[in-house]
């Protein structure tokens, strides 16, 4: 199952640095995203995109992640040769990623 | 102020503009509509400033915000008729200017008003070759022709200005939750060392400064997050009580959304660490934040908090960071993608012939493909169309040209089937961050008043 069924997600920029919010729609399915959107995970998805650390939070009374991504955004927003600079459009890249999700 | 507001004793606080190019009537429905006492339009991006430093260069009348006076026509007879006072950075790097610009405007308006002009951000002269930065912990020395250094203000510089009690409160940088803050300190005398409330009122701040992305506006997803009425989006405001507690809401009757989920995603943008957001007032800490719809497109927030100061502001330098050229052209059709990825490779190979080491960086995209997110995320799929997009950073604008023009040229000697060509060319301006003791920053602020002679200006330290 792709995140997107499960959860949304918004990026932001700080210089190099990509931050990823991932919140899931139910309560409920925090735990799964906990389990499964680890920073390993994340960082194997991103692969050729993230060059840096990535570092996880947890917000449970939000249930939402969030990501810091470092040397995530091409050498930072001003200078980048992307079309999309800011990265602004990779939420929807995490939310592309594929989760195993137990039977019901 | 003259209006009987909804909550008692609540202060509310409203976002009309979340960047420079924003909407312009979403503040007018705020001014008129939303029983504010304060409206802020937060204007300034990282990078506009040094844009503004070039403006003011070739005239020393210029340097603010290219559509205050098409911001501000709108606004001030409303302002004046419900009482708002504005609070805005769109003085960006000539907050001076920007103050004489509002004044020759309300004269034609034939309003009375009285500005309070906040400086001291543009920290430029104290900026050495050995001052190293945050990002690369290179010294300054490294980025040739630095344009502008701007310090990131806090609250305190603008509590001054909100002593005097203008229509509107102009400055140049300052740190967007501090716009916010501002008024919440002055309105309910919180102390400078009340680091839980000055939290709480951070994190309300940093919920309103990108305005329209925290009432529905970002967040569209047909079918996942269903938002109606975006082409006349609500901004946002927030009621605030003496504690620091707030909701979130939008004028009833405008377009999107406030709930949770708005409200969550932009409590977390562009936060790197949830426990230690630092701005000049406080390191506020957002990670126990509770949400809670109070339905109607009302959001309430508890639980944000606060530690002590860092002892250092914050600051953007900006330079010249070399040309960028960029060319695009399409190919549609059986076979799209290879006849693409042969046009990339002729172009590339012919850039490295002609501009060699002018040509600093080359990136070769896709769209349709892998352009966006910079990889291939669904491998192997064959989209109907490609646009090839080829971008260089370059020394100097000639060869910067030179990309479009290899593009343009694969017209007649690329690939079959082309079309739709486009070239820009752009400089570039790099911005770099450094920090520099409070001690060093000295703010003023300046008043200006449509009862002046035109020549009068006072200043008070």
């Amino acid at each position: 199952m792709k995140l997107h069924e499960l959860a949304h997600a918004r990026a932001g920029d700080k210089g190099n640095t990509l931050t990823l919010a991932l919140i899931a729609y139910r309560a409920k399915d925090y735990e799964l995203l906990l389990r499964e959107v680890t920073e390993k995970r994340v960082a194997q998805h991103f692969k050729g995109v993230i060059l840096g650390a990535i570092t996880r939070y947890e917000l449970p009374q939000l249930h939402a992640l969030q990501f810091r991504c470092e040397a995530a955004l091409g050498g930072g927003v001003t200078t980048s040769l992307a079309l999309d600079p800011h990265g602004k459009s990779l939420s929807y890249a995490l939310l592309q990623m594929e989760i195993s999700v137990p039977a019901a | 102020m003259g209006i009987i507001h909804p909550m008692n004793n609540s202060l509310r606080i409203g976002c009309g503009a979340g960047f420079a190019g924003d909407r312009l009537e979403p503040a007018l429905v705020l001014a008129t509509q939303g029983a504010l006492d304060y409206l802020v339009l937060e204007c300034l991006a990282e990078r506009t400033i040094a844009l503004a430093q070039l403006e003011r260069l070739k005239n020393p009348e210029r340097g603010y915000d290219p559509l205050l006076e098409k911001r501000f026509e709108m606004l001030l007879p409303a302002i004046k008729q419900f009482g708002v006072t504005v609070i805005s950075n769109l003085g960006a790097a000539n907050p001076i200017a920007a103050g004489h610009a509002l004044i020759r405007l309300a004269r034609k308006l034939q309003l009375n008003i009285t500005v309070a002009v906040v400086t001291g951000d543009d920290v430029l002269d104290r900026m050495t070759a050995s001052t190293l930065t945050l990002e690369t912990a290179k010294p300054l020395s490294d980025y040739a022709n630095i344009i502008s250094a701007n310090a990131y203000l806090g609250a305190e510089a603008l509590l001054p200005a909100l002593a005097l009690k203008p229509d509107v409160i102009i400055t140049g940088r300052v740190a967007d939750p501090s716009l916010f803050l501002a008024p919440m300190i002055h309105h309910f005398g919180w102390t400078p060392d009340d680091w839980e409330r000055l939290g709480r009122g951070t994190a309300i701040g940093h919920l309103l400064e990108c305005a329209g992305q925290v009432t529905g506006g970002y967040f569209a997803d047909p079918g996942k997050k269903n938002v109606r009425g975006l082409a006349h989006l609500g901004f946002p405001f927030a009621a605030i009580d003496a504690d620091g507690s707030a909701f979130i809401s939008k004028v009833p009757g405008t377009g999107g959304v406030v709930n949770r989920q708005t409200v969550t995603e932009q409590l977390l943008y562009e936060v790197t660490d949830p426990t230690a957001y630092i701005t000049p007032d406080v390191v506020a800490d957002f990670s126990q934040i509770e949400l809670h719809d109070l339905g109607q497109d009302r959001a309430a927030l508890r639980g944000a908090r606060g530690k002590l100061r860092t002892d250092t502001l914050k600051v953007s330098v900006g330079y010249r960071a070399g040309w960028v050229g960029e060319g695009e052209i399409s190919y549609a059709g059986p076979n799209a993608r290879a006849r693409a990825a042969l046009a990339g490779e002729i172009v590339s190979e012919r850039l490295s012939e002609l501009a060699g080491e002018r040509l600093r960086e080359l990136r070769i995209d896709f769209i349709g493909i892998n352009a966006t997110h910079r990889t291939d995320f669904a491998a192997g799929m064959e989209p109907y169309e490609v646009r090839l997009r080829v971008a260089g950073r370059t020394e100097d604008r000639e060869t910067a040209e030179l990309i479009g023009r290899e593009i343009e040229s694969l017209g007649t000697n690329g690939p079959a089937g082309g079309g739709g060509f486009r070239r820009w060319v752009t400089e570039k301006i790099g911005v770099v961050s450094t920090l520099i003791p409070r001690a060093h920053v000295q703010t003023k602020v300046t008043t200006m008043s449509t009862e002046d002679s035109p020549e009068h200006i006072d200043e008070t330290a």
